[in-house]
Formats: structure tokens, C-alpha cells, sequence
């Protein structure tokens, strides 16, 4: 296409010169460069150059007008009991949420396939639905019926079965539950959806010839469904464990600040948040910053090699 | 075939609504409150914009910039307000002044956030030119709070002295008159006796907040605080560890009881108090303005006094928060800023305004004997005449408080360690205290 255009035109105007022009704006080899560049370009603006300025000022110790290089002392500092407590709640929090993000939507996607099932439609917009709701509105409304009252809907429902009521902000084990109630909520359906997209996409002919050899319905589920779902399933595992490490707004929200009773909501992107932004060291937060993504880069390589995705295909 | 597209189709739209959700999150969280400006406009003015957390604080701004331009025809300026969140004010405010690009003229800070904005070199004006000449009558330790190596850089609202709020109703049943109340001792007695005779408590004590520990702790005797004077972390001083010890006496005992939500600024405790939940509250002077807004049945029966002192004889009260109006240095206009801050907040006029319009304790001393700060409004539609009588009461016992580059840390792990360990998990005051003083040396 290209090059007929090209061809056609420098024959109508005939000159040497813009035959030549014509080359370089109508080259094969430049196009592809020229249809990345705005990627490459906001890329490089947006993300390699923050990861590099990132990098340096983690090394530093950085106020306004005066910035010196403090070599490994930010790194040093993170040694403490709050960095720890930070990591612990996050890793705690990622896990669970793994634990009930990936098999539950995958057993729900398998119903919602089924031929047998009913108000299909209905029930894949009802779970979808939550992913749509602000997190601020969804941490505002999730206090306060977690609240410490009896007065609030959590305490009132417990009530019904003669338990006294809890104050469920305060100790680690119920905020960490309100925490992954709302993961629940929200994520639920957004994971479904992948599942679902990778269910379509197996070919009915598997399972009628599994039909014909009189597979059960478990065997289908154990023997077709789960290994065709494998890069799925790698991909969502993936997110999760970066959505979970990176979790922050919805402990941010639940106690209205970035503080909560010794500091049970504390993520990593918290600590990040208290010390860079709130205290103004940004030298320390940048190095909070880079320890989260050598964390989630080397829990994710791990993952990745124990799956067999580097391997090449069979 | 069709199906399939349909499902792809649906997919993208969600997915388009999910990001449009993320984006969303963001926009609320910083979106301007009010535009402001308008305040006597006119051509030529000199605009100058101002970012704040608290609305209250941006209309006070514009109604002292229309008086300004009544007053100054020559120097005619437009106020450009913003009311942001409260940590999105202070980040957004402290990201500007690091990057050397975007800061507004005039901010305001918080107290327990301002030594973020002292590290380094400072990038506020200094405004010893228009400070030093009032002190003779105001209250110094509300400058002393926002100073660096004897450069003043913020200009306070109010005095915040803590003061108690009694609920005289309870107190009426229990047959407790508020003005025996002397000491720290005679408030636990009158405690264990509203606690028996209406089986309610007498206070409620906040466990992820500074406010009820930070008032006693303040109105010890003596330069020290939550730092001592040269800024070192004090937190491990046998004085605060009795404080603490103080109030987890009162939660056993059942005379005090964690303030619902945690905070006396929580919607739980605001309703718990509304129906009269508890017989009183110490918070500073400030906080006037919560019981009117979100406590509307306490109206006449509360009664304003000084708080107990830890012996008779000994101080009353603190100076507690406060926020700082700032100039920034880079502002183009640096001294037309400092000439109008002084205007709103350092001179006569501006002192009378700041408690007419928001019911704060100005810093100016020489205003509070003045008639208009007895004339009747909303404050004391509710509280009762006489507000003032008590400040000018405990005026010579207000203690100051120490603030220095370690002041956030300190809040922080009161706000999340120290008062909820000691008061909610009921571990020992003194082996939280020397732990956490630990880490924070």
C-alpha cells in the first residue's frame, strides 16, 4: 500500500529530490518506530525517568534546598520494628486475598458458563458491580458498619446470634477480616470476568469428547477446565499479588487517615506514604518505594519460574 | 460469533468504567471546595492565592480581604482561596515547596505538621518584622511554636486553651458542682460518684488522637513536654508516665471510658455524646464549635471551666494545636502577603474578627477584656455568657508547649501506640512509654 502510494506519487511529480523525501516519510522500516514513539515517549516521561530519579534519591536525603548523598542509610533505616509491622500486614493481607480471589471466582466463572445456569447476565453485572464503586465511598460505608457501636449494622447483625458486640477496627485479626471483606467485594468480580474470558475461549469440542469417553464432571473440571485456564490463571495471580502488596486506599479510608491502633492497617504503601509525602523525607520514601518493587518483582519472578513460564512452550 | 463480541465488547466498557472509577478516587480527593476569589474585586488588584484544609478558614480569609480593600484603595488584592483535605493540603503544600514550583502565597499549616515544613531550609518568609512588634501583648508561645533558629514563620488562629466541658445535666443527677472540681484527685472522686449514682462516665479519653493525653501532659509545671526544651524526645519522663498511668486508672476504675471511633472527632462519639453519654470532655478551646455543629442537644447544659490542675495551685490549662498562616518565599508578592496576614490575623480588628466569626480564643491579649468580645452570638447562644471569663481566668497559667523536628514522630506513635496500648490493650504506661521513647531517640 505504502509503497505503491509512494511510487504513484513521485511518479506524478517526477523530481529526484522528492522521490527521496518521499523514502524517508514513507519508509517501512521508520513506521513501526514512528507508531510507538508517543508509548515510548510517555514511557520515558512517566515512568523510566521517576524509576530513575527514584533510584537516586533513595540515596539521598532530600529537603528542600538541600539535598546530600547519604549512601545506604535510608536502606539501614528501614530496619525497624514500623517497616516490619508494614511488610507483615501487607504480606498477611496479599495472601489471604489470593487465598480467596482466585478460587472463588474460578468456581463461580465455572457456573456462570454452565449452560444449566440461569439469569446468566444478571448474576455477571450483580458481581461486577461492586468493582465499579469509588473505594473511598466503599472504605466511608464499610466503617461505619464495622463500627465499635451497637448501634452499627455489623454489631447489630453478631447481636442477632447473642455475641457481644466487637470493636472491629481495633485488633489485628477483624480489621484484617473488614480488609479482605472489602477485597471480596470489590475484586471479585473483575477476577470472574478473566476466568469467564478464558472459559469462552475452550473449545466445547474438549468436553464432548470427554462426554463421549464418559469423564465426570469433576474429571471435565480437574482435567480440561484447570490446565486450559493455567495462563488465566498465572495472569491473575500475577495482579493480585501486586494489587495486594501495593494495597493502601482501603486501609486509608477504613480509619480515616493514614493512622490506625498500633498500626494494624499499616501497608507498605502506607509506610511510603507517612514518610515521604506526610513527613516530607522523600530520600527514605523513595527507598520504601524501591524495596516494595524489588519485594513484588521477586515474589513474582519466583512465581513465575514455579509455574514453568520461562520454559519454552512444549 | 456475535456473542462473543458482544461479551469482548461489554468487557472493554467495564473495564473503561473501572479506570474511569480509579481516576475518580483521585479527582475527589483533591478537588477544589470553593473557588473563592470575589472579594472585592477590581482591576489592578494583586492576586494572591491561599490553600487551607479548613473551609471555615477560607471564608474567613475572604471576608478579611474585602475589609482589606475598604480599607486600602491603593493596594487593592483578590483572594484566590482553596479548602483542600487535610493530609492532601499538607502533601500537596509540602510537594510544591520541595520542587520549587506551585506553592500558593499564603497556607495554612497544622501545628503537629509544621516541623515537616522547617527541614532543610526553610521556604516560608520570615515574619519577625511584623510579629515582633505585638509581643508585648500576645501570647508568645503561639509564635514560639512556628520558629527556627529565631525566625518566626507562621501566625496562629488561636490560643487553644484546653479547657473542660462539663455536662452539667449529669453532674445536676450525680449533685457534683463543676467549680469543686480543683485537682486531678477531686475529678476521679466526682467521677466514681457520677459513675454510681447514673451509672455513666465521667469522661471519655481518645485512643488514636493526641487530644486527652497531650492537655495534661502540657499543663505539667515546668519547660518540659512531650520534648523538652532543647528537643530531645521525653516521653519517658516519670511526670508523663504518671499522666498515662492516670488515665488507665480512670478506664479500669469505669470512670473514663476509649471515646467511640477511637477520636472525639468521630461521627460514633459525636452521637454518643449528643445523648449525653458522658459527664465532660477536656479538649482545647477550639473545639467549641463541634459541640454546636454536631451536638446540637447539649445546648444549655454545658458549662465551660478551666481544667483540673495536677495540684492545687499548679497550672490550669495549655495552649493546644493550632494552625499557622504561612508566606511562602515563593510568592511574588511577599510583602504584600505578610502586610494582609498581619491584617487578618495579627491586628486588633482582626483578633475581634477571628472570635466573632469562628469562636477561636485570639492570641491577642489585649483584646479579650474588649466589649466586643462579650456581645452575644452563636457561641454563647450555647454555651452561655462568659466564655472569655474563664481564659481570662487561667491567662497567667497557660502552659506552652515544645514543638521540634521530632514532633510528628511523637504524635504519631501517640496516635497509634502509645494511648491505644496503654488504654485499649491495657499494657503497662511505663513499658509502652520507655519502648517507644526507645525508638524514637
Amino acid at each position: 500500500m505504502v509503497r505503491s502510494g509512494s511510487r504513484a506519487e513521485s511518479s506524478l511529480t517526477g523530481g529526484k529530490q522528492v522521490t527521496k523525501r518521499n523514502n524517508i516519510l514513507y519508509s517501512q522500516k521508520l513506521a513501526p518506530y514512528i507508531f510507538v514513539l508517543p508509548f515510548i515517549i510517555s514511557f520515558c516521561l512517566f515512568f523510566a525517568y521517576p524509576v530513575y530519579s527514584t533510584v537516586i534519591m533513595s540515596f539521598q536525603e532530600v529537603f528542600p534546598g538541600q539535598v546530600t548523598f547519604v549512601g545506604l542509610d535510608n536502606y539501614k533505616e528501614l530496619w525497624n520494628p514500623t517497616f516490619f509491622k508494614a511488610v507483615k500486614n501487607s504480606t498477611i493481607y496479599t495472601v489471604l486475598t489470593l487465598l480467596v480471589l482466585i478460587p472463588v471466582p474460578l468456581v463461580l466463572a465455572v457456573f456462570l458458563n454452565s449452560k444449566k445456569m440461569k439469569a446468566k447476565n444478571f448474576f455477571r453485572s450483580v458481581t461486577f458491580i461492586p468493582a465499579l464503586i469509588s473505594i473511598v465511598v466503599l472504605g466511608i460505608i464499610f466503617r461505619l458498619m464495622f463500627g465499635g457501636q451497637e448501634t452499627a449494622l455489623m454489631n447489630q447483625f453478631i447481636g442477632l446470634f447473642g455475641l457481644e458486640k466487637i470493636a472491629w477496627l481495633n485488633s489485628a485479626s477483624t480489621s484484617m477480616l473488614v480488609l479482605l471483606v472489602i477485597a471480596t467485594f470489590r475484586w471479585i468480580g473483575v477476577n470472574l470476568l478473566y476466568f469467564l474470558a478464558g472459559l469462552q475461549n475452550i473449545p466445547h469440542s474438549l468436553y464432548e469428547s470427554a462426554e463421549i469417553d464418559g469423564a465426570s464432571t469433576w474429571v471435565k473440571f480437574t482435567r480440561i477446565t484447570m490446565p486450559l485456564l493455567k495462563p488465566i490463571s498465572i495472569y491473575v495471580l500475577t495482579i493480585s499479588i501486586y494489587g495486594g502488596y501495593s494495597m493502601f486506599v482501603e486501609s486509608y479510608m477504613l480509619y480515616a487517615g493514614n493512622k490506625s491502633p498500633n498500626d494494624i492497617g499499616l501497608t507498605i504503601v502506607g509506610y511510603l506514604y507517612r514518610t515521604g509525602l506526610e513527613k516530607g523525607e522523600l530520600g527514605f520514601g523513595s527507598a520504601v518505594g524501591i524495596t516494595l518493587l524489588l519485594l513484588t518483582l521477586a515474589i513474582t519472578f519466583i512465581q513465575l519460574k514455579f509455574f514453568g513460564m520461562f520454559k519454552r512452550e512444549e | 460469533m456475535r456473542k462473543r463480541f458482544t461479551f469482548v465488547l461489554s468487557v472493554v466498557l467495564a473495564f473503561t468504567l473501572v479506570m474511569a472509577g480509579c481516576s475518580g478516587n483521585n479527582n475527589s480527593g483533591s478537588s477544589e471546595a470553593g473557588n473563592g476569589g470575589g472579594a472585592g474585586e477590581s482591576a489592578g488588584a494583586t492576586e494572591l492565592s491561599f490553600w487551607t484544609f479548613n473551609e471555615l478558614h477560607q471564608k474567613y480569609f475572604e471576608d478579611m480581604a474585602a475589609r482589606w480593600n475598604e480599607k486600602n484603595p491603593d493596594k487593592q488584592i483578590k483572594l484566590k482561596g482553596s479548602t483542600f483535605p487535610f493530609e492532601d493540603s499538607h502533601s500537596k503544600l509540602l510537594v510544591a515547596l520541595q520542587s520549587g514550583t506551585g506553592a500558593p502565597d499564603l497556607a495554612d499549616i497544622e501545628l503537629s505538621k509544621f516541623p515537616n515544613y522547617l527541614k532543610g531550609k526553610p521556604q516560608l518568609a520570615s515574619l519577625n518584622d511584623v510579629l515582633e512588634p505585638e509581643f508585648s501583648h500576645y501570647v508568645k508561645s503561639r509564635a514560639d511554636i512556628y520558629a527556627k533558629e529565631g525566625q518566626y514563620y507562621g501566625i496562629d488562629y488561636h490560643v487553644g486553651a484546653s479547657v473542660i466541658y462539663y455536662n452539667t445535666e449529669i453532674l445536676g443527677q450525680a449533685g457534683i458542682n463543676p467549680d469543686d472540681i480543683k485537682t486531678w484527685a477531686d475529678y476521679e472522686a466526682a467521677g466514681k460518684t457520677v459513675l454510681e449514682k447514673t451509672g455513666k462516665p465521667m469522661t471519655t479519653l481518645e485512643v488514636a488522637d493526641q487530644w486527652s493525653f497531650w492537655p495534661q501532659v502540657a499543663q505539667l509545671e515546668g519547660p518540659d513536654d512531650l520534648l523538652k526544651v532543647n528537643g530531645e524526645v521525653n516521653l519517658d519522663s516519670p511526670d508523663i508516665i504518671k499522666v498515662l498511668e492516670y488515665q488507665q486508672s480512670l478506664i479500669k476504675q469505669g470512670i473514663a471510658v476509649a471515646a467511640p471511633g477511637n477520636i472525639h472527632h468521630a461521627e460514633e462519639y459525636y452521637g454518643f455524646m449528643n445523648q449525653g453519654g458522658a459527664a465532660s470532655v477536656w479538649m482545647p478551646m477550639w473545639y467549641m464549635g463541634r459541640f454546636i455543629e454536631y451536638m446540637p442537644d447539649l445546648k444549655g447544659k454545658i458549662a465551660i471551666k478551666p481544667m483540673p490542675a495536677w495540684s492545687e495551685g499548679a497550672p490550669r490549662s495549655a495552649g493546644m494545636g493550632g494552625t499557622g498562616t504561612v508566606v511562602t518565599l515563593q510568592s511574588k508578592h511577599q510583602e504584600l502577603a505578610k502586610e494582609f496576614l498581619a491584617f487578618a490575623k495579627l491586628s486588633v480588628d482582626g483578633n475581634i474578627q477571628l472570635w466573632k466569626q469562628m469562636g477561636f480564643d485570639p492570641p491577642r491579649t489585649d483584646v479579650w477584656d474588649m466589649p466586643e468580645l462579650k456581645e452575644a452570638n452563636k457561641f454563647t447562644d450555647y454555651f452561655g455568657d462568659g466564655i472569655f471569663n474563664v481564659l481570662t481566668e487561667v491567662k497567667d497559667e497557660i502552659e506552652g508547649v515544645n514543638i521540634g523536628e521530632k514532633t510528628p514522630e511523637v504524635f504519631d506513635a501517640i496516635d497509634t501506640q502509645i494511648v491505644f496500648r496503654a488504654l485499649v490493650n491495657n499494657e503497662d504506661p511505663a513499658a509502652v512509654l520507655k519502648e517507644i521513647a526507645a525508638q524514637l531517640k
